[in-house]
């Protein structure tokens, strides 16, 4: 009996002991440099003690515009919340941005993810592709750091069961699901050919819509690849012209979109051409120019004059870095919805301020936002857009 | 038959496009026995540059006719590559003329590198389109059809052959190429001015990178600093594939690579019965490449133009 007891005290002990063991280790892993032991604190409480939130996405290669872009939107969240003063667990806190760029690489992008953790940032931006979020996302989620995506929009992200990675964009089950249902009931497409660019994103979205398309009792008569670095499509497109579809679909980004579009002209193909949210961006209409006329493409989330504060971010962003590419409003919003959830959980640990996120509800200047069990966005809006007379216009 | 000529018509747009930059490489490797590496990356600047200008003019508001407005720009941009060609041999590669081999390989990468991010600091990231002021015009043929910029482009590749064919071997300029080729030595000896032929060499081609860059950015509508990265990379396949170092082969070598490429992404799927899908139509491309550099490792076409000793 004695024996008995005093196991159960040792254990309980030794529980006791592995708990304080445990926390400690998270405090001086978790908590940004310079460490301060709380005793101290009293001195410096002035000094503003530095949080670091890191943002990836490519800043180099085809895709850098809109990686600068997202960039911009973290940057000017930071900016505004340091202008105003935030305290949080009664200390001041500067936040400090580390922009890493992944180059769209999926190996660079576990490099620079693993830079980040060493450096101790509380929370992370990013990425900006699906293809560089999903191998990312397990080591944020192994050191514990919540991830939220302002672009990744393939349904693996938030599949693998990490609760660290989150996205304030619709993803591409989601808006599949708008876009073959559009291809079929209002494109009122019988015979659809489908390409993608086999990135994570462009896949994901094309095998999305070809679900759809077939389960609504079309056909799928062709199925080609490209890749994200290609410019000429002329033998693809040929293939399928021989396939006569009334609806042709691409799921990738708009640096292929717009000389495909322009390439189907040549050739002479006649199929509605309809893309996703990559393909949905100014820069498509100029490369397209009048061949783009009439090419319809979906994006998630509402456009900017639908957002509650869209105007009014775009005044302020256009003013200091120039125009809007295309996730920088959702970014902003990632960057808004991380430091509130630490100013709710009052700390900047990122195992306290987790669940806090997981569950918070934001009214961003995106539209609200909040987190399903998986990650994702409650509820996430798509939009049809049309090119008519040079300028994507919302189908109404 | 008529997706099968419709094909072949790809490919030789395609292949005619990649055979107008491989004649850079293959003029300077024939000479110098350097692949230059940065080769790619004037074509890129000359694309640029060209599409700087146009936007000038058509700025300008003069009431001038597309066609002419493109060929005033591809005149700037084959001025300033023809500058930046000079340069190029200039500064980075006649320091490393008697240099071991490596040394300027590996210079030549540089050279790509740094072109490659200056011109990402002027023209930024985005990519810059192609102002809509030609007039296109689509022909069918058995089923088949084509648009006169790629008459043209075809044209124009065969006639740019054509051209250095003639130069090199019908004009003085060209037997001092030849020798120079040869025997840079004794061709000095023989009163040639080694430095000004090959000065020269790299003005012609990077002139020709300039016709190329303003063509492809016509016909895909868009330029961007990271385009001539691939462009490059096939082109030196296609002079490889023909036999660098010879003006036929790099033409040869030009077609062939675009008609494979467009004939393995239309029947590769088929054929594999969808195991392999139309984007391993670049590895099914570097495929050839591999088989006919095991079979006849000097390229189809053989032998250099010229021998060095």
């Amino acid at each position: 009996m004695l024996q008995k007891l005093s196991i159960s005290v040792l254990s309980c002990l030794f529980a006791l002991g592995l708990g304080a063991c445990g926390k400690g280790d998270e405090f001086s892993m978790t908590t940004s440099t310079p460490t301060t032991p709380p005793s101290k604190s009293a001195n410096i409480a002035e000094v503003a003690e530095i949080v670091k939130i890191g943002s990836v996405s490519p800043l180099t290669g085809p895709q850098a515009h809109l990686g600068k872009d997202n960039e911009s939107g973290v940057r000017m969240a930071i900016d505004e919340y340091n202008q105003a003063g935030v305290t949080i667990g009664g200390k001041k806190i500067q936040f400090k941005l580390l922009s890493e760029d992944d180059q769209t690489d999926p190996k660079t992008a576990t490099i620079v993810a693993q830079k980040l953790v060493d450096e101790g940032v509380v929370g992370v931006i990013g990425h900006l592709n699906s293809g560089t979020s999903i191998p990312a996302s397990k080591i944020y989620s192994d050191a514990g750091i919540p991830q939220i995506s302002p672009s990744a929009t393939a349904v693996t992200y938030t599949n693998q069961g990490f609760k660290t990675a989150m996205r304030v964009m619709t993803n591409d089950a989601q808006q599949g699901k708008v876009l073959g249902e559009f291809a079929v009931n209002v494109l009122k497409g019988k015979k659809i050919a489908i390409i993608d660019d086999r990135t994570a994103y462009g896949q994901g979205l094309a095998d999305e819509v070809a679900k759809v398309a077939q389960a609504a009792g079309s056909q799928v008569v062709a199925r080609e690849f490209t890749t994200d670095r290609s410019t000429d499509f002329m033998a693809i497109l040929t293939a399928i012209k021989g396939k006569s579809p009334d609806v042709l679909f691409f799921g990738g980004m708009e640096p292929q979109a717009g000389p495909m579009v322009k390439q189907m002209k040549m050739l002479g193909l006649k199929a509605q051409y309809l893309g996703g949210d990559g393909m949905q961006m100014a820069e498509f209409v100029q490369i397209a120019g009048a061949d783009g006329e009439g090419v319809y493409a979906s994006s998630p989330g509402n456009p900017l004059e639908k957002m509650p504060g869209g105007l009014e971010f775009s005044k302020k962003f256009t003013a200091k870095y120039g125009k809007i590419q295309l996730y920088a409003p959702y970014a902003y919003d990632a960057t808004n919805v991380l430091i509130e959830a630490m100013k709710k959980a009052d700390s900047t640990v990122p195992a306290k301020f987790l669940p806090v996120l997981a569950t918070l509800s934001y009214s961003g200047i995106t539209g609200p936002i909040a987190f399903d069990e998986k990650g994702d966005i409650k509820g996430g809006a798509v939009t049809l857009y049309r090119v008519q007379k040079g300028a994507w216009v919302p189908v109404p | 038959m008529d997706i099968f000529l419709q094909q072949l018509v790809n490919g030789l747009v395609l292949g005619s496009v990649y055979a107008l930059v491989a004649l850079g490489y293959t003029m300077v490797y024939g000479i110098l026995e350097l692949i230059n590496f940065a080769h790619g990356e004037v074509t890129m600047v000359g694309a640029l540059v060209s599409l700087a200008a146009i936007g000038a003019i058509l700025g300008m508001g003069l009431p001038l006719p597309g066609v002419v407005i493109v060929l005033l720009g591809l005149l700037v941009a084959m001025a300033v590559c023809a500058a930046l060609g000079f340069l190029i041999e200039r500064v980075a590669y006649r320091p490393l003329r008697n240099a071991p081999r490596l040394a300027p390989l590996i210079t030549a990468i540089g050279v790509s590198i740094v072109l490659q991010n200056v011109a990402m600091l002027i023209w930024g990231k985005q990519y810059i389109p192609f102002p809509a002021i030609l007039p296109i015009e689509r022909y069918e043929f058995l089923g088949a059809t084509i648009t006169n910029l790629q008459i043209f482009i075809v044209l124009l590749s065969f006639c740019a052959m054509g051209g250095l064919v003639l130069l090199i071997n019908r004009t003085r300029l060209g037997r001092a190429m030849r020798a120079t080729a040869q025997a840079p030595q004794v061709a000095s000896l023989m009163g040639v001015n080694v430095n000004s032929i090959i000065s020269l060499t790299f003005i012609l081609g990077s002139m020709l990178a300039a016709v190329a860059g303003v063509m492809v950015s016509a016909y895909y509508g868009l330029a961007h600093y990271y385009m001539g990265f691939l462009l490059g990379l096939k082109a030196f396949t296609a002079a490889v594939l023909g036999g660098i170092g010879n003006v036929g082969g790099a033409m040869l070598g030009g077609l062939l690579l675009g008609i494979i490429e467009s004939l393995g992404a239309s029947y590769i799927g088929p054929l594999t019965g969808g195991v392999l899908g139309s984007h391993y139509q670049d590895a099914f491309a570097f495929f050839v490449l591999i088989l006919v550099l095991v079979f006849r490792p000097s390229g189809l076409m053989g032998e250099r133009v010229a021998e060095r000793p």
